[in-house]
């Protein structure tokens, strides 16, 4: 074994080296690419940084939630008034941001830690039905409080935009681009890591088999807590820097159609699977931009037009969902992976696994 | 999304009985809806073991057909008979498609298939009406009897009531008295025996789900002219208080169902008389949370073991 695959087959250097090639696509691409692009790609980012999450909970521990929008609408909303604070005592500077996301996360998984506490007791269809309450109930929470959360119309997020030291030409939308790029790398890096070690081998475990997991000793309603937790980290983080780049947090931008999409997302990519996440964040956008193209190209009546614009991607979005499950399970890396895996084993002589 | 209370203002403390009255009245008729939604959920859950996330979209969907017919043809109940023919078939034409070939499979497939479900027949909706809200009629006027000052129910909430409990005691019979029922009986306890048997397994199975096709979408033509208005999305937050009265009922017990149904409509209406309307679904989330926690079988199931 050359010193290099054993570099490679250390999978925290692997994940590093793929992390840091990460970052410099993003630098790369946001660079050269239109302000719209660097919108659409700042959304990608938050979907990102949520479908990873979900695909942890979902394909890798068995648990599904149909309120992970809610999950980032306690991220988004804790970014937007921690902002809010700052600015009420005048206080301006670079790092509010970072701070405020950061907070956004450690609030949103102690949220996470609560729901996944009720949620390690219930299965499947109940489990599905109380994140969908979970889902459900979030507007009316921001509405019950209208004096904190400003009702429907929701709280603007004050930040600076990005240093001068970046150069003059450097946009607003590419700094957001970079925040929620950036916020992408950490949560795939973070979870990357979970998926591989220890904690992910238990998670699949206690998601197999639960009772046998618990007689191997495995501690199956922490691990599904646990589960829950980090997944509602990485929404708090996604829900965090999608407030980013929509510059306010309220209560339409976290509709139960999003929870659905980004569910949808995760299907189609491959239930488990952080390359099947990104791929299927990446179908999302991709759809989102090319539906209103193709609707505008049919040279309907405005009326008829406006309808499509918005209707047609969720009923894309639900076809897929449907026929991904039925003719396809394994999502879109199913198709890809068999092509990797023989492509690797014909380049790396087999070493017996990656630990 | 969640459904407003005709609420009359109440100017002194002497008229908190009056109070308590109409808001027992109105929970018990909201409550028969959220039953209907609840029977719907239980009749397939018990024979398919699915939990149709897509129930509520369904009823949207019926509740358009009912909207076009009355258009067309002037007529409130052909539209409503419209709406209730719709949904039987609609139902059944969901569960030979999609839900037939997922016989065996993982219970997350059946959630991610409603799911989609939910997501593809709101957006067609959306594709072919729009987004805008739009008026669909009472049966009956909602004017109210009062005892005194207090109000009591309107002619709407006896149609509410009276219809609920009459498809209820209805289905009750064809279940328990007809050899048709007793074939639906042991098509959903015991398949493979009552196939021996010569029992049609398959096509009871898809009458189950069109029976409940039914109660939905009478559901959703009870609740939706409550202030509701008829849009894509109309009756997400209706389904998940059916299924919460679902849940407190056991999603085995068509009993529990009703039952639970009208408890949460009670408990609904409390919360939104005394706390204020914007806490329906918040109260909802905390009721069900807590019986699932507490006794996440329902309160009137018969099965033993926890399959939750």
């Amino acid at each position: 074994m050359t010193a290099l695959q054993r570099f490679w087959s250390w999978t925290l250097a692997r994940h590093l080296v793929v992390a840091l090639l990460g970052v410099g696509a993003v630098i790369l691409i946001t660079d050269q690419v239109s302000d719209y692009r660097n919108t659409q790609l700042t959304t990608l980012g938050a979907y990102i940084c949520v479908t990873a999450g979900l695909t942890l909970l979902t394909g890798t521990n068995g648990q599904i939630s149909l309120g992970h929008a809610a999950l980032m609408a306690v991220g988004g909303y804790t970014v937007a008034l921690i902002l809010q604070d700052f600015s009420d005592n005048n206080i301006t500077g670079q790092w509010m941001l970072p701070v405020a996301l950061l907070a956004g996360t450690v609030v949103t998984t102690l949220a996470g830690v609560v729901v996944g506490m009720a949620a390690a007791r219930l299965r499947g269809p109940y489990l599905a039905g109380a994140t969908l309450a979970f889902g459900v109930a979030l507007p009316s929470i921001t509405s019950q409080f209208t004096s904190i959360f400003k009702g429907d119309q929701g709280i603007g997020l004050l930040f600076d935009g990005p240093p001068a030291s970046l150069g003059s030409s450097f946009s607003f939308s590419h700094w957001q681009a970079w925040y929620s790029l950036f916020a992408a790398v950490i949560v795939l890096f973070f979870l990357a890591n979970v998926q591989r070690s220890a904690v992910g081998r238990h998670l699949r475990a206690v998601r197999d088999d639960e009772i046998a997991a618990s007689l191997a000793g495995l501690p199956a309603a922490r691990l599904r807590v646990l589960a829950f937790a980090v997944s509602s980290a990485a929404a708090g983080l996604g829900g965090g820097v999608f407030a980013v780049g929509l510059q306010t947090a309220s209560p339409g931008s976290f509709s139960l159609t999003l929870s659905l999409s980004l569910l949808t997302a995760v299907v189609i990519g491959g239930l488990g699977s952080l390359t099947g996440a990104v791929l299927g964040s990446i179908v999302l956008i991709y759809l989102e931009d090319v539906i209103p193209g193709f609707v505008d190209r049919l040279h309907l009546s405005s009326a008829s037009a406006q309808k499509l614009h918005d209707n047609l991607p969720p009923a894309v979005y639900g076809a897929l969902l449907i026929g991904v499950m039925m003719l396809l399970p394994g999502g879109i890396t199913s198709l890809v992976r068999p092509v990797v895996v023989r492509v690797t084993r014909r380049t790396t002589p087999s070493t017996g696994g990656n630990r | 999304m969640t459904p407003t209370f005709d609420t009359p203002t109440w100017d002194s403390e002497g008229r908190r009985v009056d109070r308590f009255i109409f808001l027992t009245f109105n929970g018990l008729s909201f409550g028969m809806v959220y039953a209907a939604v609840a029977l719907a959920l239980v009749l397939i859950w018990r024979s398919t073991r699915v939990l149709n996330f897509a129930q509520g979209a369904m009823a949207t969907a019926c509740a358009y057909v009912a909207i076009t017919v009355q258009q067309h043809t002037g007529s409130y109940w052909l539209g409503f008979a419209a709406a209730l023919a719709a949904g039987f078939v609609l139902a059944a034409i969901i569960e030979r498609i999609f839900f037939r070939r997922l016989e065996g499979a993982p219970p997350l497939n059946s959630i991610v298939i409603g799911v989609g479900l939910l997501i593809l027949i709101e957006a067609s909706l959306g594709m072919i009406y729009g987004i805008a809200n739009r008026d669909l009629q009472h049966a009956f006027s909602t004017t109210t009897y009062k005892l005194g000052h207090a109000a009591l129910f309107s002619n709407q909430d006896i149609f509410t009531v009276g219809s609920v409990l009459g498809v209820m005691v209805l289905f009750a019979a064809i279940f328990t008295r007809t050899d048709l029922g007793l074939r639906m009986r042991a098509a959903a306890y015991a398949p493979e025996v009552a196939r021996l048997l010569g029992v049609r397994v398959g096509r009871m199975l898809t009458l189950g789900w069109a029976l409940a096709g039914v109660v939905g979408a009478l559901a959703g033509l009870l609740v939706i002219p409550t202030g509701l208005g008829l849009y894509p999305a109309a009756i997400d937050g209706v389904f998940v208080l059916g299924f919460t009265g679902a849940v407190v009922g056991g999603l085995d017990s068509p009993v529990g169902a009703v039952v639970g149904g009208v408890a949460t409509g009670l408990v609904l209406s409390y919360a939104s008389g005394y706390i204020g309307s914007d806490v329906t679904q918040l109260a909802a989330l905390v009721l069900l949370v807590v019986v699932l926690l507490v006794r996440p079988e329902g309160l009137f199931s018969t099965t033993r073991a926890r399959q939750v």
